[in-house]
């Protein structure tokens, strides 16, 4: 990345392959953050001390499951739910034992969402949170039983539910069973609402497919980041119907907040506190310490 | 059995393949047809109506495919937008309101992927179905005629038994698009078609379908009133088995039946 940078230096120094070769720095891949979105480059270290939102143009990155918990939550209070669930292989699709198992190796996660409860500023609530590293968070058996049962334990306990969403939507690799999982989520969404209960969803980057087609679109109030990719159909379906280019900001937040679909955008900085009151607003008072 | 999942894709894409506008005077009396979502407007890829079956009113909601070139304009194809899902969903609340048993048809490529689509909240629209679906104090049966394609078609398919045409198959994704993530070639779908587990035998094994509906040799094609009469005899039984189930036991079972579907292991 640096490298791109400095390309007509480099280009002549590249004249010279022996010097070349002797000045060649190494340059530790994680010391610079490119913008996906505008192409701003910032050093890392500032990059992580502002969350990992983009200085430039306020886009917020992805972050894993852990990161986002732990700038949401009070510290210390995560009971985690069923955390060794892992897939099985429904419809005996190739290789995704080995997909699954390398991925829980870089990720040390066990699928795509952590679910457990918690409180935010002394409030509790059952949360989930899901990670786009592993499989770019599509749901599974996992992702789809964590998430119902999430539901079910906040009801019976009279909880609200926190849902940090992230997709690329139902999981292939598991055939039809992936899709029920959208009915299944529905299903223990709308009991938990028919207890009285408040569910939160904040649409992170990025929520696609069949989980913004079930329980990420179906929260009392909606939140979102700004700038974050949330639709239903992937941006190169639609342009391959449609013959033509999309404008940039289609599918964004702020194209759901302009349509409808959005309570509010929430800068990242403002997500503890802004939950933190909505669920006052709901009578969770918490204890005070 | 023997027939491959794409020699099935092949049979319900045969061009004289019945649609519900086949099926509906085979086996309904008196449809009218209802339009609308009262929002926004009224989509033609899914129908909605009250007809009566043996005696029993009934509301009918269903995907429309065409057989040629002009109906497939007109019902786009049978991929609904948002307001075919939201007329679905007012027409099965009325269904309640009246104690009607709600029969849905699916028949989808999908749910469309297009700007209108989103800028209408597509997203929202199937989810909301499911979750109010999950909700209707009156009974809910599913066939799948043809193509059952992903979230397009579930929108339609949260019910108290679901049933498969014999040659009908249900999917997540649709073989080509699971061929072009997978090997990055599209034309790879014969091969999807046959690892993804979409024929109705394969939905009865996993614990999705209820039931498979005989189709006449080499497919309903071959013989519409047979098709109809065998669609009609499953819906008689289904009905009979489900208008007398007292109205929590039907959700717990409607409930329980999606809820225990999903393989893991802790």
């Amino acid at each position: 990345m640096l490298e791109d940078l400095f390309k007509t230096v480099k280009s002549r120094f590249d004249t010279d392959p022996e010097h070349s070769k002797k000045s060649k720095v190494s340059i530790p891949s994680d010391l610079l953050f490119k913008c996906p979105r505008c192409g701003h480059v910032m050093f890392m270290e500032d990059f992580v001390g502002a969350n990992k939102v983009c200085s430039e143009c306020n886009y917020h990155a992805r972050l894993s499951a852990r990161e986002r918990l732990n700038i949401t939550i009070d510290k210390g209070s995560f009971v985690e739910y069923d955390a060794d669930m892992v897939s099985a292989n429904p419809i005996s699709f190739e290789n995704y034992e080995k997909k699954i198992e390398a991925l829980q190796k870089k990720t040390g996660l066990k699928d795509a969402v952590i679910t457990g409860e918690c409180t935010i500023k002394t409030k509790p609530c059952v949360i989930a949170v899901m990670d786009s590293r592993f499989m770019m968070a599509s749901m599974g058996s996992v992702v789809g039983e964590k998430i119902s049962r999430a539901f079910e334990r906040a009801a019976e306990k009279g909880l609200p539910v926190v849902i940090f969403t992230a997709s690329g939507g139902a999981r292939m690799q598991e055939g039809i069973v992936s899709l029920m999982q959208m009915a299944k989520t529905s299903a223990a969404v709308a009991r938990h609402s028919d207890a009285g209960l408040l569910y939160i969803t904040v649409l992170t980057d990025p929520t696609t497919g069949g989980v913004t087609a079930s329980f990420a679109s179906i929260g009392d109030i909606i939140l979102a980041e700004p700038k974050v990719l949330v639709g239903f159909a992937g941006r190169r379906v639609i342009e391959g119907t449609i013959k033509q280019r999309l404008p940039d900001d289609f599918q964004s937040a702020e194209f759901l907040l302009q349509h409808g679909f959005v309570d509010m955008i929430v800068e990242r900085q403002n997500m503890r506190r802004t939950l933190s009151k909505l669920l006052r607003h709901h009578g969770y008072v918490g204890t005070s310490k | 059995m023997g027939i491959t999942a794409w020699e099935r894709m092949e049979i319900i894409r045969h061009k004289n393949r019945p649609t519900i506008r086949d099926y509906i005077p085979l086996i309904f009396k008196d449809f009218y047809e209802l339009h609308g979502d009262r929002l926004f407007g009224d989509d033609h890829a899914i129908i909605g109506g009250i007809a009566s079956f043996k005696e029993q009113p009934v509301t009918i909601l269903a995907q429309v495919k065409g057989k040629n070139i002009d109906e497939n304009k007109d019902s786009n194809f049978a991929m609904p937008h948002p307001e075919g899902y939201r007329k679905a969903l007012r027409l099965a609340k009325q269904a309640e309101k009246f104690h009607r048993p709600v029969i849905c048809f699916v028949d989808t490529p999908g749910a469309f992927c297009g700007i209108a689509a989103e800028e209408r909240g597509q997203g929202e629209a199937i989810a909301k179905n499911l979750m109010e679906f999950f909700r209707l104090k009156t009974p809910v049966i599913t066939i799948v005629l043809g193509e059952g394609g992903s979230g397009g078609a579930l929108a339609l398919g949260v019910c108290d038994e679901l049933a498969m045409m014999e040659n009908a198959v249900y999917s997540v994704i649709s073989p080509r698009g699971c061929a072009s993530i997978l090997w990055k070639d599209a034309s790879r779908e014969k091969e999807a078609a046959n690892i993804l587990r979409i024929t109705a035998k394969d939905l009865l094994d996993l614990g999705v379908a209820e039931e498979i509906i005989e189709e006449p040799a080499g497919g309903a094609h071959n013989n519409y009133g047979q098709a109809a009469e065998n669609i009609s005899d499953y819906l008689a039984g289904a009905l009979g088995r489900l208008v007398d189930v007292p109205v929590d036991d039907l959700l717990a079972n409607r409930y329980q039946k999606f809820r225990k579907i999903g393989e893991f292991s802790e």
